[in-house]
């Protein structure tokens, strides 16, 4: 025993592996299995021009019909869009746009007729869009504080205030930073995305051929993420129930208009669960993106949603992009199970359909002139 | 128990403390080392001994306190991990940091952890076997008990005696004083320390010698003094100073190794020398060695380009963004954030923040995880290699064994092997096989007859063993000997030398007849003469010739006799009528002795008549133990006896002295006992023996002959320095014609292949030898210079010698050499064997292995006088490489084919490799050899081996294996590449310095070719995978930056950025490069030719980097537009749209393992699976575990809502396959149109078993064949371009006399500018 343990271990020393044969008493024959003989049972594929080719072939075959598919669905969607960004002189909101910044606090209305050639049938989708806007912006994004919107208290006090809470953590997260805090009463919601919120309010009006023009009902709920309104966002719970005693102490971001418990009126849909502000939290990924602005609820069978005709678009005109070069839109879609209307994953399916066809075409050529010299001259040889 | 837990405790701080008392009596030249029991009352203090390290050991680097400062001090030598942590340190500056600081640490503290547990966990080995070793038990005397008590190993000190038994390890360095032996000797087992198996002696120091009681360390009073502590495990020189005044020498018999085992010996006491860290086992015990593969080298030039991509990335967005930021002027837009101060940044502070954040945001392009994995995957091949079951030689019970771990890939990418011949090539499992006496040759036909028998039922055995399934050889071969394994069993290994039972008899000889006659009547002529007391010189010349030359076989060497059924007792002999001899042996010394006046050689003499007291013979040769009794009644004859040898062909010389019925019966320090026909047993007074060194080349030993009464020196040795030594012929016309025909029949041996030794013999007389003597003994007992002191004595003494005769003794090729050689050449690799043997013996073996051609034109560079390189020579030398010159100018793209190759053969000796070696001439002589197929460098020293290796390695860049098995080889295996030592029978200090250890050369052939080739290929193509994928994952992130101001935002969730390479893709890769294997063993052994990919790189030349570059950037734009496009203008956010994209990147970079990975077993579907079962579990919890953490990504219930959505596995769908289309249809074509040697391989594996056969027949015949369309040895008329050689005639020799040192001319029978310098050398 002694003389074995010694042996061991002089002969692996400091080596790290030796395998189990450190110095064994017993036969050190290695053990004969496939693993450690390196024999297990494989699938060897060989990538030549004839084994590859019926793959070329079926990739081509089921992508061109799902890429057809696609762009048919795709097509189907209806789509309008209206840019006021008001750049244009002739454009209706270019006295709006023409001066106008952050620090203005009379809305400036502008009114855009424009006329729908075909009918909506399903639900619509009210939208604006803003380009050029970088919500993706690294600082950008990282400017918010969750925990506060998420309806922690102690990022709604004040800073060293009360010794009670001077333990805790009690203020905007320093990400808000300089966001977080004016005259060291804390912001709410506190951050550059909530403070930057989009505030034009879009309204639709349907211009009856009569020559009424009847407001067409937007839903402003339902428009973000069931999570993000029932568990991401949530009010501050204070010792009462009104949102207005909740905020008590805190200010609104320098850019708003209306505190953050002014949002809405249906206490549902106020503070920081009202839809409009959650949508905007979620940072765009692209500089160039749209955010759901409303529904318009289909309300029975027989009428479409938005019928053929004109309608007027007015605008409370409240939030400069010129600065910037943005623009602005508002988009009317309808929707399908893929989303909205984009061709390009239907065209992106048939290209690589079409490339990968193409492709087996030209490796079965490869393979009809040189794929069987190769074989005999392998066994010729 | 108590006192464990104690000790464990203790143990962490005693090591640095014993260190630093360790330091105070330093500058002593010598160490000084007084018994313990003396100083046992008076504690600790006065003890002389108290300065010297004890005998606990701790092999641990560190301790609970030091592991963490410790470890991170090493891991931080490494650049990477220093520039991970800087980029997690960069983190924490608030302008700057991309992700969360804590988890940015995240990465960087796993790899360091990882690395710090793999440390620990080898370090908590290590202190466990540190602790097992230190507890084990051995007998110390105590002086308070007066008597023997048993300690713990770590509790013995310097200056304390131990009683050692039979079979225990020694826990010290000791010195012998006692042993229970009755001639004073202790055998010792060294193969722990050297792997040598065979028994050593060990003898007690002279002055205790002549006890007869038990020894009593109470009566000790001696002081020792001897060297410090140092690693030469054959050195130790000191003196033991009595309380008399008088010293007498110790040397390295008297030294007991710690951790050898006393073997033979019922009992031995001794004295601490050297205890713990200081033993001379311990200051050996060095770790692996660290090299640097090419591979790595390679790579690492990669990562340097990784990192200037790095940068190029982070400039270019770091510029973007200050344009960006340049274009708003002054207007800042609101999603322009102010820094959290609310200042307003410049757009050059900004963008030069923005770079320092890039670095950190494509941190991953500089893979992390590379170097773990790497290490990883190295540690599984060397699993793999290590249990490969081809690699195991049942004989030996020994396999391959990795001793470096980071040069796997190294096997794979070798371009010339430099082998050692014996050993390596042969067996060196030496059979005697001819001799001549006195000039007249003995040629043992039956003998070899009988070889001949052997060899075929050796390899019908084997035949029947491959085919009878694994059962060892050993038990279903010689169950006759199972008794002696059961008796062994206390052994740590069975014996080497007990393999099959064809090799046992080999061992026996066939006496060749006449010589047989010749002996028996000798013998019986002496031993009539004996008896009418004639003086022995009357004996006819030759026939005494013949019985001296039998003589000298038998004991001048180091044989040790021992019995293989009494494995704890060596033989013992009951004879009786053996005492006379030794008695008048002891009469005769006495005048000897008078003539001698110093007292220690007194002493050395005079104690060989007080030993012996009439009747101690029967007294010291005790009968056998009863014990044994039933055992020993059906071997005790002699042909039981077995001899153990330090080298092979000493054993070999005993054995054939046997046959001849001149058996060595007995060896102990001062006598050998031999056994002749007629005349019995007799008993040789040995005075010295002058052992072989490499400088010599010859051992001798001086006996007193007990017939004739004379001093005879014995003296066996290389023939080229015997025959120097002869006494000048003019004494006699016989001697002279004796001295010419042996030298004929040695010429004829070495054609043969075998190996020969000269036997000589002179006799000194009594007044010589005294003369001799005194000077002998003062040189042995110096301290300073006693080697060279006992060299220039040995010189003396060999001198004037009596030529007997010569053995030619073969040395066997290993099993499947030439094969192994053929295959290897085929292979591409360039094979040079450097041996110390004699040229003919060289070439002949050369020829027999294949590695000569007889085809081939031969090269023979020989100067015949020594003189310095420069000179005459050197020109002489320019001038005849001359022609050359234009074979290495001619091809200046030598690099891209190196091997011109002739079919020359070179063979250089070492009085030539001295010149060619020179400066000035390496470069020809490397033009030279370059062109031969194959080199042979004889008569070489260690030092020319390793020089050749050296001078091949650096001029030509080319990657190089050593392999060898003895010590000579050790210094060509530590400058090779890789070093491959042959755990053969030369012990164990060529496996001690090489990186692999093979049991057998034919090994080689499946290391090489099979473990080497795969071993590169898994690890390029993981390195090659690894960078593409490193890139293809941060080129994403730098896509984004056009989108988003390049304000270095990442769409990718910071966690999924951060473990996307240590968890999601990590696993696949290393199963794909720890198993993939491109072409199966058998191919790749059945063609060598597949070995050139490896060597040429052609896995990973520089520009698949770049290209795998490219494919990197083309398919994350796939990856980054296919989802761009398909959500432009939506109302998707950052991380909803992110997240698909991480998605996509991983089924891209899985899929695109999946196109290399040449074999999947369900191992690597497990992986892939695994990974995408991670992937989206991790996911899947992490987007549903907090809805208010993991700012700013806050991917709450993101990945959920995709999978609801048809558009994600649209996505998942189209992307990886437009990503990998291009690579996809690129193998494909190239697998058609162009497929590279490895991949028609592969298709060759595919057909059926009987097809490939005989695809695999045909095209060994033809080497050239379209399978290996670029292989070095294509034909002829290919290879020179330029047609400098035309094979147009058998044999062009062109002579060349280098005799003279300045005539060196050209005498060219054929036009061509080829030539080949054939020197005739003195024995032609």
């Amino acid at each position: 025993m002694m003389a074995s343990s010694y042996s061991a271990k002089d002969e692996d020393g400091h080596i790290t592996v030796s395998g189990p044969g450190g110095g064994t008493l017993r036969n050190k024959k290695p053990e004969n299995t496939a693993f450690k003989q390196q024999r297990l049972p494989a699938w060897q594929p060989i990538l030549t021009a004839g084994t590859v080719l019926p793959a070329f072939f079926i990739i081509g075959l089921i992508f061109i019909p799902i890429g057809i598919g696609l762009y048919v669905t795709s097509n189907n969607i209806k789509e309008f869009e209206i840019d006021y960004t008001g750049d244009d002189t002739s454009s209706p909101c270019y006295n709006c746009a023409k001066n106008f910044s952050w620090n203005n606090t009379k809305s400036c209305t502008c009114t855009i007729p424009f006329q729908l050639d075909q009918p909506y049938e399903s639900n619509v989708f009210m939208y604006y869009g803003l380009s050029n806007f970088y919500q993706n912006h690294r600082r950008y994004v990282k400017s918010r504080d969750d925990s506060q919107l998420n309806g922690n208290i102690d990022s709604l006090k004040v800073g060293a205030s009360s010794p009670m809470a001077s333990r805790k953590k009690k203020k905007p997260s320093k990400e808000c930073e300089p966001y977080a805090s004016i005259d060291n009463k804390p912001i709410a919601p506190c951050g550059a995305i909530a403070n930057s919120m989009f505030n034009d309010t879009l309204k639709l009006f349907y211009n009856d051929p009569n020559g009424t023009s009847v407001p067409i009902p937007l839903t402003s709920t339902g428009i973000a993420w069931w999570t993000d309104k029932h568990v991401k966002f949530r009010n501050p719970v204070g010792t009462n129930s009104n949102l207005t005693a909740v905020f008590q102490g805190t200010v609104k971001p320098v850019n708003w208009h209306r505190p953050v418990y002014e949002l809405d009126t249906d206490p549902e849909n106020n503070g920081f669960i009202n839809e409009d502000f959650i949508v905007w939290m979620r940072t765009a990924a692209l500089p160039t993106f749209r955010k759901l602005y409303r529904i318009i609820q289909k309300k029975n069978n027989m009428a479409p949603t938005l019928p053929r005709g004109n309608y007027t678009l007015v605008v409370d005109y409240n939030y400069p992009v010129r600065s910037f070069e943005g623009r602005k839109r508002m988009i009317l879609s309808t929707i399908s199970w893929m989303g909205g209307k984009n061709p390009f994953l239907g065209i992106a399916y048939i290209t690589v359909g079409s490339v990968c066809f193409f492709l087996g075409v030209v490796l079965l050529v490869i393979h009809h002139k040189y794929g069987n010299r190769n074989n005999s001259a392998n066994i010729s040889n | 128990m108590a006192r464990h837990s104690e000790e464990d405790a203790g143990m962490a701080k005693a090591p640095p403390a014993a260190r630093q008392r360790k330091k105070k009596p330093k500058e002593n030249k010598t160490r000084t080392v007084h018994a313990n029991i003396l100083h046992d009352c008076a504690k600790g203090d006065e003890n002389p001994n108290r300065h010297y390290a004890n005998n606990k050991i701790k092999t641990t680097k560190y301790t609970v306190l030091s592991f963490l400062p410790k470890n991170l001090f090493e891991q931080f030598h490494r650049f990477a991990n220093v520039y991970f942590v800087f980029i997690a340190l960069l983190n924490f500056v608030p302008v700057v940091n991309a992700f969360q600081p804590e988890l940015a640490l995240a990465p960087v503290v796993f790899i360091l952890s990882v690395t710090a547990i793999k440390d620990l966990w080898e370090d908590y080995r290590r202190h466990r076997s540190d602790k097992e070793i230190n507890h084990m038990d051995c007998l110390v005397y105590s002086r308070a008990e007066r008597r023997y008590v048993e300690k713990y190993w770590k509790e013995v000190r310097v200056g304390d005696f131990i009683r050692l038994r039979c079979n225990e390890i020694l826990p010290a360095d000791v010195l012998l004083l006692s042993s229970s032996d009755p001639d004073r000797l202790c055998h010792i087992e060294t193969a722990t320390l050297d792997g040598e198996t065979n028994l050593k002696q060990r003898q007690v120091v002279r002055s205790f010698y002549d006890l007869d009681c038990e020894f009593d360390p109470l009566k000790y009073n001696s002081i020792i003094e001897c060297e410090k502590p140092n690693n030469d495990l054959n050195r130790f020189r000191g003196y033991i100073i009595h309380r008399s005044g008088r010293r007498d020498a110790l040397y390295k018999e008297n030294l007991l190794l710690r951790g050898c085992t006393i073997r033979n010996t019922e009992e031995a006491v001794g004295i601490v020398i050297y205890a713990g860290h200081e033993t001379k086992a311990m200051l050996n015990n060095n770790g692996p060695r660290y090299k640097r593969s090419k591979l790595e080298r390679q790579m690492n030039v990669d990562v340097f380009w990784c990192v200037i991509i790095l940068l190029v990335m982070c400039l270019f967005a770091a510029v973007g963004h200050g344009l960006w930021m340049f274009q708003y002027g002054d207007n800042r837009p609101v999603f322009d954030v102010l820094s959290p101060e609310g200042t307003n940044l410049s757009p050059i502070m900004s963008a030069i923040y923005l770079f320092l954040t890039m670095i950190i945001v494509f941190q991953v392009l500089i893979p992390i995880s590379l170097f773990v994995s790497i290490e990883i995957v190295k540690i599984c091949q060397v699993y793999f290699i290590h249990q490969d079951m081809d690699l195991y030689d049942e004989e030996t019970d020994s396999h391959l064994q990795c001793r470096a771990l980071n040069i796997t890939e190294d096997l794979g990418q070798m371009q010339y092997i430099f082998s050692d011949k014996t050993g390596t090539l042969t067996e060196n499992k030496m059979v005697f096989r001819r001799c001549t006496v006195a000039g007249v040759e003995y040629s043992h036909d039956a003998n070899a007859r009988r070889l001949a028998m052997y060899q075929e039922m050796d390899s019908e055995e084997e035949e029947s063993m491959s085919h009878g399934g694994t059962l060892p050889r050993r038990d279903s071969v010689t169950s006759h000997q199972s008794a002696r394994v059961v008796l062994r069993s206390q052994s740590t290994k069975s014996h080497r030398r007990t393999g099959s039972r064809a090799e046992a008899k080999r061992a026996n000889i066939t006496p060749d007849p006449k010589l047989l006659d010749k002996v028996n009547d000798c013998s019986s002529q002496m031993d009539f003469m004996r008896f009418h007391s004639q003086p022995m010189s009357q004996l006819p010349s030759d026939l005494s010739d013949i019985i001296d030359f039998f003589i000298a076989l038998t004991i001048c060497n180091t044989v040790v006799v021992s019995s293989p059924n009494q494995p704890r007792h060596k033989v013992t002999l009951t004879c009786s009528g053996q005492k006379h001899h030794l008695i008048t042996n002891r009469s005769s010394n006495k005048g000897c002795s008078s003539l001698l006046s110093s007292p220690s050689a007194e002493s050395t003499l005079t104690k060989l008549h007080e030993e012996q007291p009439s009747g101690g013979l029967e007294q010291a040769f005790s009968p056998i133990p009863p014990s044994y009794d039933g055992k020993t009644s059906w071997n005790l004859d002699e042909g039981e006896l077995r001899y153990e040898a330090e080298s092979p062909d000493e054993a070999a010389l005993v054995y054939a002295a046997r046959a001849y019925k001149c058996s060595l019966v007995g060896r102990l320090p001062d006598q050998v006992i031999v056994e002749l026909p007629h005349l019995g047993k007799l008993s040789f007074e040995l005075l010295h023996t002058l052992g072989f060194d490499s400088t010599r080349k010859r051992m001798s030993v001086v006996v007193r002959h007990p017939l004739t009464d004379q001093i005879t020196v014995y003296t066996k040795g290389a023939d080229s320095v015997i025959m120097d030594l002869i006494k000048p012929p003019d004494t006699g016309k016989r001697q002279k014609k004796i001295v010419c025909r042996t030298q004929h029949y040695l010429n004829l041996y070495a054609a043969d292949g075998l190996r020969t030794l000269c036997i000589a013999k002179k006799i000194l007389s009594k007044e010589e030898y005294a003369c001799w003597l005194q000077r002998h003994l003062a040189a042995e007992t110096a301290i300073q210079g006693r080697e060279e002191l006992l060299f220039e004595s040995a010189l003396q003494l060999e001198t004037n010698l009596h030529l007997l005769g010569a053995t030619g003794i073969e040395d066997r090729l290993q099993d499947g050499v030439p094969e192994t050689i053929a295959s290897l050449r085929k292979a591409g690799l360039q094979i040079w064997v450097l041996t110390g043997d004699k040229q003919e013996t060289a070439v002949n073996i050369a020829y027999a292995c294949k590695l000569l051609d007889p085809e081939e034109e031969l090269l023979t560079l020989n100067a015949k006088f020594l003189c310095s390189p420069s000179g005459p020579t050197t020109k002489s030398f320019n001038t005849n490489f001359s022609p050359f010159d234009i074979y290495s100018s001619s091809s200046p793209s030598s690099q891209s084919t190196p091997f011109l190759v002739h079919r020359l053969g070179l063979v250089i000796d070492g009085r030539t490799l001295a010149y060619a070696l020179d400066k000035s001439l390496e470069d020809k002589f490397l033009a030279v050899a370059r062109s031969c197929r194959s080199v042979l460098c004889c008569r070489s020293t260690p030092l020319q081996k390793s020089m050749v290796v050296k001078l091949v390695r650096n001029k030509l860049k080319v990657m190089t294996l050593a392999i060898g098995d003895g010590a000579n080889d050790v210094s060509m295996i530590q400058v090779a590449d890789v070093g491959v030592g042959i755990s053969g029978q030369e012990g164990m200090q060529a496996v001690m310095a090489s990186d692999f250890a093979l049991p057998r050369f034919r090994y080689l052939q499946k290391l090489l070719l099979v473990h080497g080739h795969w071993c590169y290929s898994r690890l390029a193509n993981m390195i090659l995978y690894f960078f593409y994928k490193n890139a293809m994952f941060v080129a994403l992130i730098f896509w984004y930056q056009f989108y988003c101001g390049f304000s270095g935002s990442a769409m990718i969730d910071q966690w999924y950025l951060i473990f996307f390479n240590l968890m999601f893709s990590a696993f696949p890769q290393l199963i794909t490069g720890t198993l993939d294997k491109d072409v199966s063993a058998e191919t790749l052994q059945q063609l060598p030719q597949l070995y050139v990919n490896g060597q040429n790189s052609e896995e990973y030349k520089p520009y698949m980097f770049w290209m795998n570059m490219i494919d990197a950037f083309y398919q994350s734009l796939v990856c980054f537009f296919i989802p761009y496009f398909a959500y432009a203008d939506s109302d998707v956010d950052l991380f909803t749209w992110g997240t698909p994209i991480t998605t996509l990147a991983l089924f891209t970079i899985l899929l695109h393992l999946g196109t290399e990975t040449k074999t999947w077993t369900w191992m690597n579907w497990m992986s892939i699976a695994f990974s995408i079962a991670l992937f989206f579990t991790v996911a899947l919890c992490y987007n549903a575990s907090c809805p208010a953490c993991y700012s700013p990504s806050n991917p709450y219930w993101t990945m959920q809502r995709l999978l609801q959505e048809p558009l994600f596995y649209l996505l998942c769908f189209i992307t990886p396959i437009a990503a990998l289309l291009p690579r996809f249809f690129y193998r494909a074509c190239q697998g058609t149109l162009f497929p590279s040697p490895v991949q028609l391989g592969r298709q060759l594996d595919k057909l059926p078993a009987d097809i490939r056969r005989n695809i695999l027949s045909l095209s060994r015949v033809k080497v050239g064949s379209p399978l290996c369309p670029k292989l070095p040895f294509l034909s002829l008329a290919k290879a020179s371009p330029k047609g400098y050689y035309k094979k147009d005639g058998r044999s062009q020799v062109v002579v060349l006399a280098l005799c003279t040192f300045s005539s060196s001319c050209w005498i060219g029978k054929h036009r061509g500018p080829f030539l080949a310098v054939l020197l005739h050398s003195k024995f032609f």
